[in-house]
């Protein structure tokens, strides 16, 4: 019938097959291996002083901490300072982001094709791609100078432009896949905008954007830099918002550059990964469970 | 009506978030002013030097450009070996199994490690073999940096490129099958190709947050105001270089930090819309 | 369901005196331990033959033909048993790859390579198989593929522009030249005109008429008058057996079993 064509090298390409296949599995193995890295190294290095005392005692000072390694104690102190700035400044930041976030998805999953909207929702990527140290600088601008202090409103500041993008983006999102008809028979019952709103499309949504929220307090949970330049440390704990406040993160950098106070870096970066990585997997379990 | 004021808050919301934008831009030109006013534009970007002490003060911001970007570029280069793996194996050999959900999370939960813990491991772990190689005597410097900068922004090129590549329908695959092509040639040849712009942005969003990535590369780079020439120098990145001078800094220094705030700022922007710009295109075809 | 061999079909066959290019031997498939999409079939394929292969909705007769280039090789979770021998080799023992150079497939939805100019795309059986051809030979070979599709005319001026701006019919007669490229023994059709309009359809089928001439057809259809149209001899599949298999002539005037007498008339799809 027709004259068949060659067959080029089965063998060979069969072999290079395997061989791609194999390199794929590998480097992805080897991708992994850093994560395990990191793990092993907290955990091992952090569980010894991973106790009571962490979480119940302020950070000690330079002084303290020098004297006990000289005469072989372990160093005193924990983190205490640090977890409820952490809780104070996240937690101001969650309560600021979340209105505000959550009307601007809701404004953006409404109006589509609308100009404005769309320049919204740009601007919105614009400032999720900032840099956490330029939104420093401008938390620091808007409210450490005004104020004259460092504070725990100005880090709460910076972490709700962190999170805001996050925010919005997921709440927009978990609304766009919403069955259109959802909405329309709340209003089709004769229901006012705002209570189809609230009582029909948010609970609906609930999962993802609840999803959304957690996400965004992980990723803010370990910024170091923008607190930096905003909330500063404290070696008290510290309830005034307007006053200097101390952040895991800010501890752990407070250790890292004091020599005395090395040993404890790795409790306290225990904690803040045991924190991150649970806020993770409860943001997986509910998004898995809300899935519609 | 209830209504009303409510779709009012709506809207206010979303006017908020243009203030906010027009806000940070605003704030970030004119606490800049001073030092764009003193040596222009193209002279405060172009000046390597960085002197801080009040009778030779001159500041400038090459250094700290070049820094960044041999950093984030170098760090694209180290992880493209290691994610472009990972997204085949997650949106190509093992799409829709059971492992590949086990090591996309996996490498997403590198994204969820802070920057400032990836300084630590860097600083006890790598640096040492990095001091060992012979690379530099301290360990610090660029090389450092960029390695746990690519560990970093793994996770974000993997994931993106995984998701393109698992976009492409199964009828054009089998369709280089039934002609005879083996996996790794279908991927070559039609895969690849196919989902090839969006994997250059999702490499271009990974180079958006290599760019304005700062405590770990604080930590680790060496923080010196030289020009880096080579993998084995030290320097400084913009992010870095605002994170460690800006504690004490007043008036000229203070306003040369920010400028190098504004300019980070521009240049991911600028990044950033190029990567939504390609995702835009894609989306439409 | 008993299975009508190749018996009664060699006896009123025009083409009796070939010898069969494509024979099944009790060829079944099962998606899933214990369930069979496909049971035990045999039957002979005589070649420059087209055979139309019918049946109701889930009756195995894509995953039959898909058996015959392999592709169910794919997916391990699919068992695929028994022999197919293409001119007197069984498929079954060789390399999967060697096996779809001579076992042509064409889709149901039109799938052009989209990142692929009209020209490359003729030429990518060639391209993915590694094989390096001199421009005069590529030429050649594109040039004859798009003429054996009646494609030549409409495109040879513009062969370097991706085919995504032809239409349904065109790109489904690019993807029939592709495949030709490689001059399969067989060309696997699944469905190839469902997705089209009556013109296009109407096209292909003059073009499968034509082709005829040099190459085998298997085509699945769940077009009754398409088979009637076109089909030398036709099969058809109930719930995974091949429940008959006769020159299309008789069976659609006088078919031998229940189940397929209740098909063509319409009973059930």
């Amino acid at each position: 019938m027709s004259d068949r064509v060659k067959f080029s090298n089965v063998k060979k390409r069969a072999a290079k097959d395997k061989i791609v296949f194999g390199l794929v599995c590998l480097f992805s193995f080897l991708a992994m291996i850093p994560l395990f890295l990191i793990i092993w190294e907290v955990v091992s290095k952090g569980y010894k002083n991973f106790n009571w005392r962490l979480f119940t005692q302020v950070a000690p000072s330079s002084m303290d901490a020098l004297l006990a390694k000289m005469s072989g104690e372990p160093i005193p102190g924990g983190i205490l300072n640090g977890i409820t700035g952490t809780i104070l400044i996240v937690g101001m930041a969650v309560l600021f982001t979340i209105p505000l976030g959550l009307f601007v998805g809701i404004y953006l999953s409404e109006h589509p094709e609308n100009k404005f909207a769309r320049t919204v929702s740009y601007l919105t990527d614009l400032l999720q791609g900032m840099p956490s140290i330029v939104i420093g600088i401008i938390a620091y601008i808007w409210v450490v100078k005004p104020l004259r202090s460092y504070s725990a409103l100005a880090g709460s500041v910076a972490l709700t432009i962190m999170m805001l993008p996050m925010v919005v983006r997921s709440t927009e999102e978990t609304l766009k896949m919403l069955p259109r008809t959802l909405k329309e028979s709340g209003l089709a019952l004769g229901a006012s905008y705002t209570s189809v709103v609230f009582r029909v499309i948010l609970p609906s949504g609930f999962g993802g954007i609840f999803t959304g929220i957690l996400l965004a307090v992980s990723r803010v949970m370990g910024e170091t830099a923008p607190l930096m330049l905003t909330a500063l440390g404290a070696a008290v704990v510290n309830w005034n918002i307007l006053k200097p406040t101390s952040a895991i993160p800010l501890l752990i950098w407070d250790f890292y550059n004091d020599p005395n106070l090395v040993d404890i870096i790795w409790s306290a970066s225990l904690l803040l990964l045991i924190v991150i990585f649970l806020l993770n997997w409860i943001a997986k379990i509910v998004a898995r469970r809300w899935k519609i | 009506m209830k209504d009303k004021i409510f779709k009012g808050l709506l809207f206010a919301a979303a006017l908020a978030i243009l203030l906010l934008t027009a806000g940070v831009i605003y704030v970030l030109v004119k606490q800049s002013l001073d030092v764009f006013h003193e040596y222009g534009v193209f002279g405060f970007i172009f000046n390597a030097e960085w002197d801080p002490r009040p009778e030779t003060e001159e500041y400038g911001a090459w250094s700290f450009i070049i820094g960044t970007l041999f950093t984030a570029f170098f760090a694209l280069l180290l992880c493209i070996p290691f994610s472009l793996p990972v997204a085949l194996f997650n949106g190509e050999y093992f799409k829709g199994y059971k492992i590949s959900s086990f090591v996309s999370s996996v490498v997403d939960l590198l994204a969820g490690i802070p920057s400032i813990v990836y300084g630590l491991w860097g600083f006890y772990t790598l640096r040492p073999i990095v001091i060992q190689l012979g690379v530099n005597a301290q360990g610090f410097g660029i090389f450092l940096a960029s390695i746990v900068l690519a560990v970093m922004i793994i996770p974000y090129a993997s994931s993106l490129s995984a998701e393109f590549l698992s976009m492409i329908p199964d009828t054009v695959k089998e369709g280089a099958y039934s002609l005879g092509a083996t996996r790794a040639e279908t991927i070559r040849h039609v895969s690849l190709p196919m989902a090839s712009s969006g994997i250059v942005a999702a490499y271009i969003l990974a180079l958006g947050r290599a760019l304005g990535e700062t405590m770990a590369v604080t930590m680790l780079i060496g923080n010196t105001t030289n020009v880096p020439t080579s993998l084995r120098d030290t320097g400084n990145t913009m992010a870095s270089v605002i994170a460690n001078q800006f504690g004490e800094a007043d008036g000229l220094k203070l306003s040369a930090l920010i400028g190098i705030g504004l300019l980070l700022f521009l240049i991911t922007a600028v990044i950033n819309l190029i990567a939504k710009f390609i995702m835009k295109k894609l989306s439409v075809r | 369901m008993e299975n009508i061999t190749e018996n009664k079909l060699n006896n009123q066959n025009e083409n009796s005196a070939n010898e069969p290019i494509l024979q099944l031997r009790n060829v079944s498939v099962s998606y899933a331990p214990g369930k069979k999409a496909v049971n035990n079939v045999s039957a002979d394929i005589y070649p420059n033959t087209i055979t139309a292969i019918m049946g109701p909705s889930g009756c195995g007769k894509s995953t039959l033909l898909r058996a015959i280039n392999r592709m169910h090789d794919l997916y391990p979770k699919i068992e695929t048993t028994g022999d197919i021998y293409l001119k007197g080799q069984n498929i079954m023992e060789m390399n999967p790859m060697e096996v779809r150079r001579l076992a042509g497939m064409v889709f149901q939805t039109p799938n052009p390579f989209p990142t692929m100019s009209i020209y490359d795309n003729v030429l990518a059986g060639y391209r993915l198989n590694g094989i390096k051809l001199k421009k005069e030979e590529k030429d050649e070979i594109v040039q004859r593929s798009l003429m054996a599709v009646a494609l030549w005319d409409e495109v040879k001026d513009v062969m370097n522009r991706r085919g995504s701006f032809l239409s349904g019919g065109q790109q489904q007669r690019l993807c029939i030249a592709r495949a030709l490229a490689l001059k399969p023994e067989v060309l696997l059709m699944d469905e190839p005109t469902s997705a089209l309009d009556p013109v296009s359809t109407n096209k292909i089928e003059e073009l499968l008429l034509d082709l005829k001439k040099n190459f085998t057809i298997l085509i699945v259809t769940h077009n009754m008058s398409q088979a009637a149209r076109i089909s030398d001899n036709s099969m058809f599949m109930y719930l995974g057996d091949l429940v008959e298999y006769a020159p299309t002539r008789q069976m659609f005037t006088k078919p031998q079993h229940k189940k397929t007498e209740e098909y063509l008339t319409g009973i059930f799809g």
